[in-house]
């Protein structure tokens, strides 16, 4: 069993194309240590290295995904967007990414930015977009955070995939032509199944989270999203 | 209270340790969404290695830095799921090491106070940006 790569390798985008989302992925990155920092106090910066934790492991637990010899796995804006709210969780992402690609050859140095916009910053960003609307019109029971949580992880893993395409379409290694609508067809597709399987991890592990500390989750908190609202009573907590 | 949150931290390092340590070795070895997409036009054989056709992944070239840890292996050990949870157990380390520290490290500190958006008082360091 070779275990494959699986974020954008070196020779897929071009240099120039790839330094430009690098200066972007780092400008976007420093703004979020300055955006998150007041949020960041000694019960969330443990919990944020717990879900950066979380999601190196999951990703790499690829799972079938109904579709002859393709397989998914977890990509964790939304779960971390959910867990420690939009700039701490794209920056557990972006950690992610960077030990993946200096410590075990998974995405190219070189594309790192690429990546990171991608993943961190579209994922997590298409995610508590959403994770905020649907707190506020979906009930405040465990159900509609369970909904929130797959749909926001659903929508941002095809958001996250499309930024792929666009970066394709400005320095693909080989020029599509029309075919990038091809491309663009046969990623939506394969990562809307995708999502699925991200949304229910996301879903479930959220739910895990608000049954035994809801206080540990961003999305409840009264700091979060949704103020002023109580945290909900999810399952047995007390 | 800060007790009981340092014991969550901790089951959760230990079920993550599990997943990458133990779980890793029954995933799926097909290839990503993404790799998949990248390979439309070529044919790929029982290996999974391209071996004909015209697609975008034959223009993948080498990592810059590979490592003893490449591709989620360890260098010398033959026995895959081995290798691989072996890497993911190390990987789940660093990765907590890295993040935690980094935020601990810029973490709001009790007592300290900040503006209204936080602006005011932020001095991020380089090394915490991207960990």
């Amino acid at each position: 069993m070779e275990h494959l790569a699986m974020h954008i390798s070196n020779g897929i985008i071009d240099g120039p194309v790839a330094a430009i989302f690098a200066v972007i992925a780092l400008a976007a990155m420093a703004l979020c240590v300055q955006r998150g920092r007041q949020h960041l106090d000694d019960r969330l910066a443990p919990m944020a290295g717990l879900v950066a934790a979380f999601i190196f492991a999951v990703q790499m637990i690829n799972f079938p995904i109904f579709t002859a010899g393709i397989s998914g796995h977890l990509l964790g804006g939304a779960l971390a967007a959910l867990l420690v709210g939009p700039w701490v969780g794209a920056l557990c992402v972006a950690v992610v990414l960077t030990v993946q690609a200096l410590v075990f050859g998974d995405g190219g140095v070189a594309m790192l930015g690429l990546n990171i916009t991608n993943l961190a910053i579209i994922g997590t960003a298409a995610a508590y977009l959403l994770i905020v609307a649907l707190l506020r019109v979906l009930p405040r029971t465990p159900a509609g955070l369970a909904v929130t949580a797959f749909v926001s992880a659903l929508v941002s893993v095809v958001a996250a995939a499309m930024g792929f395409v666009l970066q394709y379409q400005l320095g693909g290694a080989v020029d599509l032509g029309d075919n990038i609508a091809g491309l663009a067809g046969t990623i939506a597709g394969t990562h809307l199944l995708i999502g699925i399987g991200e949304g229910l991890i996301t879903a479930m592990t959220v739910l895990t989270v608000a049954k035994t500390r809801p206080d540990l989750v961003y999305a409840l908190r009264a700091r979060g999203p949704v103020a002023s609202t109580p945290i909900p009573a999810v399952g047995g907590a007390r | 209270m800060r007790k009981r949150t340092w014991g969550f931290i901790a089951s959760g390092l230990l079920v993550s340790l599990l997943l990458a340590g133990v779980v890793s070795g029954f995933a799926s070895a097909d290839p990503d969404g993404l790799e998949s997409a990248l390979r439309e036009g070529c044919t790929v054989d029982a290996e999974g290695a391209v071996t004909g056709g015209d697609c975008p992944a034959q223009r993948e070239q080498e990592h810059e830095i590979g490592g003893p840890l490449a591709d989620y292996g360890v260098t010398g050990i033959a026995d895959d799921a081995l290798a691989t949870g072996l890497s993911g157990v190390v990987g789940v380390l660093l990765t907590f090491a890295l993040a935690g520290g980094g935020f601990w490290l810029v973490r709001r500190r009790a007592g300290q106070q900040t503006t209204g958006d936080g602006d005011g008082a932020a001095q991020p360091t380089s090394a915490a940006g991207v960990g």
